[in-house]
């Protein structure tokens, strides 16, 4: 493939020029209007046009503009065929799509009927971006995702019922029902959360890279190269976590992906009001790894730049800042009014539904036919009705389940009066966690 | 004082009436009426006589004298930190090694990192440089960079790191090159932390070890002069312990590393230097558990880090006036060891907690709300507490020695405590 090809050799230029005097690295240094960037080690320097920072009042020109670039690289390629899919790598995708989809509507229904409480992030139609990252990933990668984190989970493999119950705050929820919306953990899917605070996590993900390296490097362990993939939100792209993490992953060159998610709202609060400068995968280059803009409303294209990232990362060469640009169908929570966002934006991006997209990709290139993707919606369909009944036949956890994994060493409650440890005393669990 | 010197006459048995007038001050025209107990909880009433007044100290709320404002006999001690310890817990003169306590720090590391390949430091300046008070000098040229990583000056973010690094599989070692620097990681520590084992429902832990050096020191000002055990008390899921010896640091560093708990290792910028003789044998000391530094009878004095030092200094000049204080380092100071305070509250009766952190919040204020649940009964008097003033730590010599509690409040409070 044209893009491809070139890869192996751009990308480790770029990650070896560290010092201010190699004329490389200038380039990539942002200074002019016309912001220029390397493709993930593609030989073309990929010229943006039409880019302009000083309207304030974005509206879809400037889209138009950014969806350029992703044109572009559709015009590089010889053909559609270089994003051929093979017919079950194409119902893969579409399944959990899907999936996603049906479930985030399925929570929906359930809060608003009072079975889930507090604050739900759904994720509808940014499916493209976690199915085009997810699925190109090892059981053993490591996924690190914020509170909009229900389809993170299920994409990583995470079982629909637990997560529903989960959702519920049942005993038997992939936390115990201890984490709730905002914060679903899967040790044996990988999946480290689930945040409430932006930013929190991906420190925590630059954290998992480490321990590859460390493994690696230190433990010599040949065959560690489990990648991590943080996601995030544009808003999260001015906190100073993010710039912190950006600079140590560059500098250690860890094995991670930082994928934007940029739905272009933080609640009611437009990207470009609250940034300076609104093009976030430009400040990959000045941490000294690739950005890349991709469109985040076609999953075939984020599985592109997604298995390059990681490919990169899997061999060493350190890590990618990839921005999708994509959108979120529903308000930022169940409980926003969403009342700030245009219609017309909202009806440009419903027009690139990502399931549609595929589903039309599929169907006009003879990967799959209309009865093939009804029946992956069928099947969805009762995965999630099951999960919902899982839901509510799960027991609420018991008294007891209160202080038990307050530390995982129980000796940390202390000692008691008695000379006993806390832990020790029958029932403890259960009661008043005094020091 | 006057009110001493009235009460050991009345305890010789001179009956009151007839006590000669140069026990008592003159010229006050307030009088003033005091209960007064004594040992066995007998009360005597010091109250007005007729033509003659008495002039009792101010009796603060727990029912002992402030410290008179001018007198001479109560300066403030300015080298009371750096001195020879004296333990109960130390091996005999003759075996073992001596060391000062950065030293037993870096020993205890040293042997950690050899037992477990995944035990790893991370901070600024840890690596190369061998850490700013030296804990981990010479160490990077033994385990490699990767081992003791130089970080970027971003506490928040390599804090996350470490706890991200915890959780699949690595124990590593924050430092904070002062404990202060620690408040910017307040976020990780606070939520990632202390709760990512409970919100992920038991699935990850992190056996993390956050450590520096805190408290006050030689005129460091006030931002480096911070003490945040009272601000990471609350955070459920931490366990926190104070090292205040060559031996306990070492047992604690090795303790604190072996834990899968998160554990914060409060060190004292003062007492790096302090020098003692320490076993040969590998040892490790129990997080939760107290050390009982001088058994005695007449008060049990709780404390930790530089202020046992403190404590110490104070018992000499008490042991000379004829007290018997019970001094207990309470090493844990998250959770309490119960046990051993406890069963010294029910010896003595009286208690007097001895602290850095400030007044409002510290670890005094729960340990006093603690043992006041669960010791009532037991106890003779009020809990006394001394600690430092709220306020940040001045520059000027004189008024930053003013903040931190000396070894002569320390004498007074315990004076005026047994006299219940």
């Amino acid at each position: 493939m044209a893009i491809s090809m070139a890869l192996s050799s751009i990308s480790s230029s770029v990650s070896s020029s560290t010092s201010v005097g190699n004329p490389r690295r200038r380039a990539l240094h942002l200074k002019t209007q016309r912001p220029r960037t390397v493709f993930l080690g593609s030989k073309v320097e990929c010229g943006i046009r039409g880019v302009q920072h000083t309207d304030l009042s974005r509206n879809a020109t400037f889209h138009s503009a950014k969806a350029t670039l992703s044109e572009l690289l559709r015009e590089n390629t010889t053909s559609t065929s270089d994003l051929l899919l093979m017919h079950d790598e194409g119902l893969e995708l579409y399944e959990d799509m899907i999936l996603a989809r049906s479930f985030e509507d399925m929570c929906a229904q359930m809060y608003y009927r009072g079975k889930m409480f507090g604050f739900v992030h759904l994720y509808n139609g940014q499916e493209a971006v976690s199915t085009g990252f997810i699925k190109s990933l090892r059981k053993d990668d490591f996924v690190c995702s914020t509170y909009r984190d229900h389809v993170h989970a299920l994409s990583k493999g995470v079982p629909a019922r637990q997560v529903m119950s989960e959702l519920f705050g049942k005993a038997t929820g992939c936390c115990r029902g201890q984490g709730g919306s905002m914060h679903m953990f899967s040790k044996e899917h990988q999946v480290l959360g689930g945040f409430a605070f932006i930013g929190e996590g991906i420190p925590v993900a630059t954290g998992a890279a480490f321990a590859t390296k460390y493994r690696r490097e230190v433990l010599k362990d040949d065959k560690a190269d489990a990648v991590t993939v943080a996601f995030f939100g544009d808003g999260t792209c001015n906190n100073g976590q993010f710039f912190e993490c950006l600079n140590m992953a560059a500098l250690w060159k860890l094995p991670i992906i930082f994928v934007v998610e940029n739905n272009l709202w933080a609640i009611g609060m437009s990207h470009y009001r609250a940034t300076s400068i609104p093009e976030i995968w430009t400040k990959g280059p000045a941490f000294g790894m690739p950005g890349v803009h991709v469109d985040g409303m076609d999953v075939l294209k984020v599985r592109e730049v997604a298995n390059e990232a990681i490919a990169r990362a899997r061999r060493g060469d350190g890590p990618t800042l990839v921005e999708c640009e994509t959108y979120r169908f529903r308000g930022h929570s169940l409980a926003d009014p969403d009342e700030l966002r245009k219609p017309d934006e909202k009806a440009h991006y419903a027009a690139r539904d990502p399931i549609m997209s595929l589903k039309t990709y599929l169907i006009e290139n003879n990967l799959a036919s209309e009865g093939d993707l009804k029946a992956i919606e069928k099947k969805i369909d009762e995965i999630v009705e099951d999960s919902v009944e899982f839901a509510e036949a799960s027991p609420l956890p018991e008294r007891s389940q209160l202080l038990e994994n307050v530390f995982a060493d129980p000796k940390g409650f202390g000692i008691g009066p008695d000379g006993r440890y806390r832990c020790e005393e029958p029932g403890f669990t259960a009661g008043t966690a005094q020091v | 004082m006057e009110s001493t010197a009235l009460l050991q006459k009345v305890t010789a048995g001179m009956a009151f009436r007839g006590t000669p007038a140069s026990l008592l001050s003159s010229s006050s025209a307030s009088s003033h009426v005091a209960r007064i107990k004594l040992g066995s909880r007998s009360v005597i009433r010091v109250s007005r006589l007729s033509g003659l007044t008495v002039k009792a100290t101010h009796l603060n709320a727990y029912g002992f004298g402030t410290m008179p404002h001018n007198s001479t006999a109560l300066k403030t001690v300015n080298k009371a930190v750096a001195v020879k310890t004296e333990t109960g817990s130390t091996a005999t003169a003759q075996q073992g090694h001596e060391l000062l306590l950065f030293e037993a720090l870096r020993e205890g590391l040293e042997e950690e990192m050899e037992r477990d390949p995944t035990v790893c430091v991370i901070g600024e300046d840890v690596g190369h440089y061998g850490g700013s008070y030296k804990v981990t000098k010479g160490m990077a040229e033994k385990f490699g960079d990767l081992r003791l990583l130089d970080t970027p000056i971003a506490e928040n973010s390599f804090t996350g790191m470490a706890i991200g690094a915890a959780m699949t599989g690595l124990r590593p070692i924050v430092e904070g090159m002062n404990m202060g620097f620690l408040l910017l990681a307040f976020n990780q520590i606070a939520n990632n932390c202390g709760m990512l084992h409970y919100t992920s429902g038991g699935q990850f832990t992190i056996p993390i070890v956050i450590r520096g050096p805190g408290g006050v020191g030689k005129q460091l000002g006030a931002e480096h002069s911070q003490r945040l055990e009272s601000y990471f008390q609350s955070v459920p899921g931490l366990q926190m312990v104070a090292c205040s010896t060559p031996y306990n640091a070492k047992g604690l560093m090795k303790a604190a590393i072996r834990s899968e708990n998160p554990v914060i290792l409060f060190e004292h910028v003062l007492l790096y230097n302090l020098k003692e003789r320490i076993p040969d044998e590998e040892y490790v000391l129990c997080l939760e558990e107290a050390e009982l530094v001088r058994p005695g009878q007449d008060i049990t004095i709780l404390t930790y880090s530089r202020m046992r030092h403190h404590v110490l200094q104070a018992v000499k000049t008490l042991v000379s006036k004829g007290y018997d204080p019970e001094v207990i380092d309470i090493r844990s100071l998250k959770p309490f060891d119960l046990f051993a305070i406890g069963n010294s509250v029910k010896k003595t009766h009286k208690v007097l907690i001895v602290e850095e952190c400030m007044r409002t919040g510290g670890i005094g204020a729960s340990l006093r709300a603690a043992i006041m649940e669960n010791f009532f009964d037991e106890l003779d008097a009020p809990i006394g507490c001394l600690s430092s003033q709220d306020v940040p730590t001045p520059y000027a010599g004189p008024l930053e020695d003013l903040t931190v509690v000396q070894p002569p409040q320390i004498v007074f409070a315990v004076e005026q405590l047994c006299k219940h």
